[in-house]
């Protein structure tokens, strides 16, 4: 990892230097311990600021859709992808992103981990190696990382960017196993009741922050439906009809586009975790039209595009 | 009224006590999160939570609050009743009260809901052994075992808590519980050591009375581009907060068309784009920049000129919260060295 971080700190320098880019995108040490944060980098001195390691979870491909000028990223397969998706909505210009792939091995689950605590605060904590070791006051313990990736991480297709400019390392190697989507077909499996209890359950404490929102690097409306006045779709009071509306249509809305890398559920504040609609929709992409998203920046996006050989099993 | 202790098997029973008479909130689990709810048992009290994820200024100053319920031209305020507790609220949220007292509770300008509100609660603070390294009260000139804004203070002494009544209502509120007992010098000594070393152990210095001469003449400084850069423009930040108080008010009315509805008043955050989005389609602050600039300069400029106080207590529910780990701090330290 040490080994990585220098050479993502060298490509950063020399991409600077020969003024090829203007901007570098990665990540540094957060103020918080198990964090980073994004880091912006335009001084070829500054790049010893930057670092990688399965703590760079944010997904940083959504600061393109507002930064002008050529700009690097140091993306992991899932920053990558968004970043394509939104190259092939015609969002963002190819030519001005220079794609740097990292090798990812899937990015720390805070809320995992917090449960492995049980309440005990951590003094200190790193990532080396496959391994979270966190030490306390009386503790010092370890656990596998593969044991506290998200959902989307477990089942990663794509761990390292599926086109690119330059790649540092080797590419992660890919995830064999076949997702079966057990989460998806539990919650299939219940009844309307059962669902709109955890929907209950689980928006609950949604603040209506719209952090999941702005976390996404798909959801760029120039105007959310939510914040539209007139008509207003939406009720600013709590009702939970109306945050269950705003979820259910941000989830279909990215239907076809998601590439599930989670920065949604890891940026509320509140802990709400709704990957499952998330997942539900990746699922019948890919079994209805054999389709993943964010994989080819030239082709034309699913809902844009229609073939006689597209599923009619709708028609009745 | 003398410092008292009360085991820590009985303040349970002191909190089943509270809630025969009164309505009781305190800290409770809901999914990942810890928010402050009603109880109906006083075990049900999640009193181990070093900070909640939302502070307790909801029960002041609700997310979604009706001012009145109108029917044609006839309207009515609705009006909460009977005293409650507000139990385990740390001194950073007591303090932070205070702070909201400054525009929701003057005498010139009382807010009746707000001011409702305040009258009918008991606050029961309890101090911070070991406050969480993220926090920053001190740097604020608040303490882990601060007074301001509190009726009752506990101290976690271990075995048993020391029960000091700050305030006269705080007095009313334990008067007749013979669940407590006289402290003893001891006790309150042990208290006392308790707070300086908490205090102690958050040794935080951000530069603020420099930051405070200072941050008046910094509107158009060009930093303010680059220390909202990684900022997502959520408003997370501004809802768990405590201090921050900016709301909207929307009618919302029975059937479309029709006269009869309510009127209420939400929270709103300024760093959401609509908030300043003039119905010309102009917005005088476009982007995270100037957004940002507004929370700081809100915070630590237009609150001391206009109140005398800064509206932050150094919680640390900002950059907790923040999906990209946006530090207050760090943003302080670097306008200060300005």
């Amino acid at each position: 990892m040490q080994d990585l971080t220098m050479q993502l700190r060298d490509t950063a320098r020399s991409l600077l230097r020969d003024g090829k880019v203007g901007l570098v995108i990665g990540y540094e040490h957060g103020s918080v311990l198990l964090r980073t944060k994004p880091c912006f980098v335009r001084n070829a001195d500054d790049t010893d600021r930057l670092v990688w390691s399965p703590l760079c979870e944010n997904n940083i491909a959504s600061y393109l859709l507002s930064i002008k000028g050529r700009t690097a990223v140091f993306v992991k397969g899932c920053d990558a992808r968004a970043l394509l998706c939104a190259i092939s909505e015609g969002q963002i210009r190819r030519e001005d992103v220079t794609i740097v792939a990292m090798p990812c091995e899937g990015v720390l689950d805070r809320r995992k981990l917090a449960e492995r605590l049980q309440g005990r605060q951590i003094s200190g904590g790193t990532v080396q190696d496959g391994k979270v070791t966190v030490v306390g006051q009386g503790f010092s313990e370890s656990y596998p990382l593969s044991e506290l990736l998200p959902v989307g991480c477990v089942h990663c297709t794509h761990r390292t960017a599926p086109v690119f400019d330059i790649r540092i390392g080797d590419a992660a190697p890919e995830i064999e196993a076949i997702d079966d989507y057990a989460d998806v077909k539990a919650f299939e499996a219940l009844s309307p009741d059962e669902k709109r209890a955890y929907f209950r359950q689980e928006l609950a404490s949604c603040i209506r922050c719209f952090a999941c929102r702005q976390a996404c690097p798909l959801c760029y409306c120039v105007e959310c439906f939510v914040d539209q006045t007139q008509p207003t779709w939406y009720h600013k009071t709590g009702d939970l009809s109306d945050t269950l509306l705003y979820h259910v249509v941000r989830a279909l809305h990215l239907a076809g586009r998601c590439v599930g890398c989670g920065a949604c559920s890891r940026a509320c504040p509140m802990g709400i975790d709704l990957t499952v609609l998330n997942r539900r929709l990746l699922r019948d992409v890919q079994e209805l039209y054999n389709y993943v998203s964010g994989l080819d920046p030239e082709a034309a996006p699913l809902l844009s595009a229609a073939s006689p050989d597209d599923p009619q099993e709708f028609i009745k | 009224m003398d410092a008292k202790v009360i085991t820590k098997e009985k303040l349970v029973e002191l909190l089943d006590q509270f809630i025969r008479d009164y309505e009781v909130l305190a800290p409770v689990r809901q999914g990942d999160a810890v928010v402050f709810g009603q109880i109906q048992r006083g075990s049900d009290a999640a009193l181990d939570v070093k900070r909640t994820t939302m502070s307790p200024k909801g029960a002041f100053f609700p997310q979604e609050e009706v001012l009145f319920i109108f029917d044609g031209v006839e309207a009515q305020v609705p009006t909460e009743s009977g005293a409650r507790v507000l139990f385990g609220v740390r001194p950073c949220d007591g303090r932070s009260l205070t702070v909201l007292d400054k525009v929701f509770d003057t005498a010139e300008y009382p807010t009746v809901y707000y001011g409702n509100q305040r009258e009918r609660t008991f606050v029961v603070g309890v101090g911070c052994n070991q406050p969480p390294d993220t926090c920053f009260c001190t740097a604020l000139g608040g303490e882990p075992f601060g007074k301001a804004g509190l009726d009752v203070l506990l101290s976690d002494l271990g075995d048993r808590y020391l029960v000091e009544a700050l305030t006269e209502k705080g007095e009313r509120l334990l008067e007749d519980s013979a669940l407590l007992q006289d402290a003893s010098e001891e006790d309150i000594k042990e208290g006392k050591i308790l707070a300086r070393e908490a205090r102690e152990k958050l040794n935080v210095d951000l530069h603020i009375e420099e930051l405070k001469a200072k941050l008046g003449g910094m509107f158009e400084d060009p930093i303010w581009a680059e220390i909202s850069m990684s900022c997502l423009g959520c408003g997370a930040c501004t809802y768990v907060c405590p201090t921050c108080h900016c709301f909207d008010i929307v009618d919302e009315l029975v059937e479309v068309g029709g006269n009869s509805g309510r009127r209420v008043r939400v929270w709103d955050s300024c760093q959401y784009p609509l908030f300043t989005h003039h119905a010309s389609g102009h917005n005088p602050r476009p982007s995270h920049r100037e957004r940002m600039r507004q929370r700081i300069m809100h915070k630590f400029s237009y609150y001391v000129n206009n109140f005398g106080v800064i509206a932050c207590v150094g919680c640390a529910r900002c950059l907790t919260g923040c999906p990209v780990n946006l530090d207050i701090r760090e943003v302080l330290l670097t306008l200060a060295e300005r």
